[in-house]
């Protein structure tokens, strides 16, 4: 008696894609804030850094302080850039209430949190690169083993892509979001050896160092333009993946119980 | 009717703290019904809403769209049901346009602009298709709000008050849309505080009340089975026909309550004989506001 509704047809794979061109597409159409002001920073830190420090300190014997602070910056533009991504959108999200037009549709959590961590990488990477492109006219930096960079960029843009989505879903106002952010993920960063070889401190604190899973990440990925590194990259490789598993499957955790999103 | 219900829900309770906010709901809604789901501020409306659409999870009790289950089978339970959400929420990056495309991906449909040109058309938003969400007045964001339900045809559509905010005319082009989707074959539930509104489009009418279904019938029996006839007369003296059981309104009405035409004579009558110097008259029609207002005041 009732008529029938046509369908259209629908794919899976459509939804996830569009949830990521749409987190991309959200940094990229504020790219002056999202990727350039970052990029500045960076680059105000270098020369600064390389002003005061480059005649007098040497690392792994010849390698000069700016050409050894690049990989550095590089690394820590990109870890913040990630995880500012995915947690920026997800509590802007939440707090305006347009969540719902991504909770209302057929998107399972494994795609939500894909989406969101690739988007995520996507950002930190275009950060990086940014970093490394206005670095290149002021100091010469070789890359030995790009491959070992570029996995350790990807990876620990996961990571904090992942941290990000943690923080975006447990935060409830933007001051806790920066509570997550400068009482946990900035002094990691800064602590991860960014800007000194841990070669250069007393014994305690390189074993604190090694406490610290975003020193592996710096180390791995420092390997990738030296071809040398505090420790060995493999195990920084272990370290790092070891982490990215762990924070993703509990990330997805969260997402399955629809901790804070669905309840 | 077809053998699926558009939805079913059974024993479905939701508790904020010690807070119950649905205590025990069944329902079933037919493929094809208008039906409304009327209740007072904070009677659970858009939590029994949010259960059904899996923004939020049901501490306990089952519910399916189009026999899909919204928790196990959520793809597909999701895939039919378009959902107006309550409040006007919108993403200030994107157009119109933009907005709907988004939307449609995020079904799984990949090229959908000419569906999307039909609900833009529809909902009399053309001009302001490549407008960004930002610029749009309120009435306008609602009208994208419906039009985002439906860029995946569900045969479900639930509308969270998609009046509240309207003006007249919009809410008058609003109504006429929606009834031609159900013509169109789509099941409708809806939750309002229009009464009048309710009336005239919900064939069936659910009544919530702190959690709980107080009342669940076709709007028909529901108008017949309160005494929500009204007998209103205007009169030189009131307290007169006070004193016969009226309640007195202003500019000397008199208002008395019946339940079936065959009273109205004698009423009139006792009206006439007290000597309170009739006016005017006026014969109300069992209204569904006075059936809400009964129905809460009675649980
Ligand atoms: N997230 C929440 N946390 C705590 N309490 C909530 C939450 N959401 C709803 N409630 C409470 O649950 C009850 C039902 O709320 P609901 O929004 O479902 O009412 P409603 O019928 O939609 O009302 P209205 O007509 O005002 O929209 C209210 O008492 C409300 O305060
Ligand atoms: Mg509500």
């Amino acid at each position: 008696m009732t008529k029938r509704v046509v369908r259209p047809v629908t794919s899976s794979w459509v939804g996830f894609r569009t949830l990521l061109y749409k987190e991309v597409l959200r940094f990229w159409k504020v790219a002056f804030q999202t990727v350039m002001a970052p990029v500045l920073t960076a680059l105000l830190f270098l020369l600064i850094f390389s002003h005061v420090l480059d005649r007098h300190v040497t690392v792994y014997g010849d390698i000069g302080y700016t050409t050894f602070l690049v990989p550095g910056l590089v690394m820590m533009s990109l870890l913040q850039n990630a995880f500012a991504n995915s947690s920026s959108s997800l509590i802007q999200s939440k707090i305006t209430g347009n969540i719902i037009f991504v909770l209302l549709p057929p998107i399972s959590y494994r795609q939500f949190y894909t989406a969101y961590v690739t988007a995520s990488i996507i950002r930190g990477l275009c950060v990086g690169a940014g970093v490394l492109l206005v670095s290149l006219p002021f100091v010469e930096v070789p890359l030995a083993h790009p491959e070992w960079a570029l996995a350790f960029a990807v990876l620990g843009g996961g990571m904090l892509g992942s941290m990000g989505v943690i923080a975006g879903i447990w935060a409830e106002k933007f001051d806790q979001l920066a509570a997550f952010q400068n009482f946990l993920i900035m002094p990691l960063t800064m602590l991860s050896g960014v800007f000194y070889s841990i070669h250069s401190l007393p014994q305690v604190w390189q074993d604190v160092s090694h406490a610290n899973p975003f020193f592996f990440m710096i180390d791995g990925f420092r390997y990738g333009f030296f071809g040398q590194s505090d420790v060995s990259p493999w195990l920084s490789l272990a370290v790092v993946t070891a982490g990215f598993v762990m924070l993703a499957a509990l990330t997805l955790a969260m997402l399955a119980r629809g901790y804070k999103l669905r309840n | 009717m077809s053998a699926v219900p558009a939805i079913r829900i059974e024993a479905v309770c939701k508790s904020f703290g010690s807070l119950k906010a649905l205590a025990g709901v069944s329902l079933e809604i037919g493929q094809g019904e208008f039906f409304g789901l009327l209740g007072p501020n904070g009677a659970g409306k858009t939590t029994l809403i949010s259960a059904l659409a899996g923004l939020a999870r049901a501490d306990s009790g089952l519910i399916e769209v189009m026999g899909h289950d919204v928790v196990a089978d959520y793809r597909n339970a999701r895939l039919q049901l378009g959902v107006v959400p309550q409040e006007l929420v919108f993403d200030p990056f994107f157009s119109v346009r933009e907005l709907l495309r988004i939307q449609s991906g995020y079904f799984g449909i990949s090229a959908n602009d000419d569906w999307i040109d039909e609900i833009l058309a529809s909902l009399d938003l053309l001009g302001k298709a490549d407008a960004n969400m930002r610029s749009l007045s309120g009435g306008m964001k609602r009208r994208v709000l419906v039009a985002q339900a439906l860029v995946h045809r569900p045969p479900v559509i639930v509308l969270d008050e998609p009046t509240a905010g309207v003006d007249v005319e919009l809410r008058q082009g609003l109504w006429q849309f929606i009834r031609k989707l159900n013509q169109d074959g789509h099941t409708i539930l809806l939750t309002t505080h229009y009464l009048e509104e309710a009336e005239a489009l919900c064939g069936r009418i659910a009544m919530l009340k702190a959690g709980r279904i107080v009342a669940l019938d076709t709007t028909q029996a529901l108008l017949e089975q309160f005494a929500a006839h009204d007998l209103r007369v205007r009169v030189a003296r009131p307290e007169v026909a006070r004193a016969l059981g009226g309640t007195v309104q202003a500019g000397g009405w008199v208002s008395f309550g019946f339940d079936t035409y065959a009273d109205v004579e004698p009423l009139l009558a006792r009206v006439r004989a007290a000597d309170s110097g009739i006016e005017e008259i006026q014969l109300g029609e069992p209204d569904l506001e006075r059936v809400f207002l009964e129905v809460m005041r009675r649980d």
